[in-house]
């Protein structure tokens, strides 16, 4: 396999069980993630989807792996024309209780040379994962304008 | 957060994570090639960033590759830049950017 482009960690104050709620129920991914509703009956093999604010689905792939509370991996890619050299990126989220916390690991990987998911992720993940972690600490997600990021909308 | 700051307040550090900006997944290796340091001490300029949560590691075959983690300095700038300030600095930084690029 080929390594991951973007490798990120962040320590949350919560359980490996909320986190996992956090990461797969669309309703919770709709408060920190830009308002996207994560969709996906998390069989292997199943289709997953981002849905928009408007309803449309702006990203799509498979899932990869569903073992909760430990490990999701599922593959996306933007729909749009744009986007049309890319290919599925694969997204894995390792979840590792450390008392309190639980340690976070998020590694990103197989994008198509040339493409411009990568450029465009590596503004989105940061931001997701702090406003992820506000969110499960303070009950506050952070309200980060798209366009501080330069994502289409 | 105190750990994050001290890492970062010291040039040789950010030079790593800027290497690392530029070319994320290096081994020690790579790391050191064309570097006034020695081994030694880049070594142990990223166990205080990996302390710090700046970089991140993982294990590939025999490898152990550096990742530049930024999540931490995204933390540091939301304490402190208010949402509506945001859109604003994000407008300027590019203007900022864009004005640079164009006196290369």
């Amino acid at each position: 396999m080929s390594k991951p482009e973007f490798v990120y960690v962040t320590y949350i104050e919560t359980t490996a069980e909320k986190l996992w709620t956090a990461l797969t129920d669309g309703d919770f991914t709709a408060r920190y993630w830009f308002g996207v509703r994560l969709r996906s009956d998390w069989k292997v093999g199943s289709i997953f989807e981002m849905v928009q604010g408007d309803g449309k689905v702006s990203d799509a792939g498979k899932v990869v792996e569903y073992d909760p509370p430990r490990r999701l991996a599922y593959t996306f890619v933007n729909l749009s024309e744009e986007y049309r050299d890319d290919l599925p990126a694969l997204a894995t989220f390792e979840l590792e209780p450390h008392g309190n916390l639980v340690k976070l690991t998020l590694t990103h990987a197989g994008f198509a040379e040339g493409g411009k998911m990568l450029p465009a992720i590596s503004q989105g993940w940061p931001a997701i994962l702090s406003s992820l972690k506000s969110m499960l600490e303070t009950g506050q997600p952070l309200e980060i304008p798209r366009a501080a990021l330069k994502l289409e909308g | 957060m105190d750990e994050v700051f001290k890492a970062l307040a010291d040039a040789s550090r950010r030079s790593l994570l800027d290497r690392l900006h530029a070319r994320n997944g290096q081994t020690l290796n790579d790391l050191c090639d064309g570097l006034a340091m020695t081994r030694q001490a880049v070594t142990k300029h990223l166990a205080i960033l990996e302390q710090a949560d700046l970089v991140t590691t993982i294990r590939q075959g025999r490898e152990k590759l550096h990742y530049l983690n930024p999540v931490p300095i995204h933390q540091i700038g939301e304490r402190w830049i208010k949402k509506f300030e945001r859109g604003k600095l994000a407008a300027l930084s590019e203007l900022k950017r864009q004005l640079e690029k164009r006196d290369e």
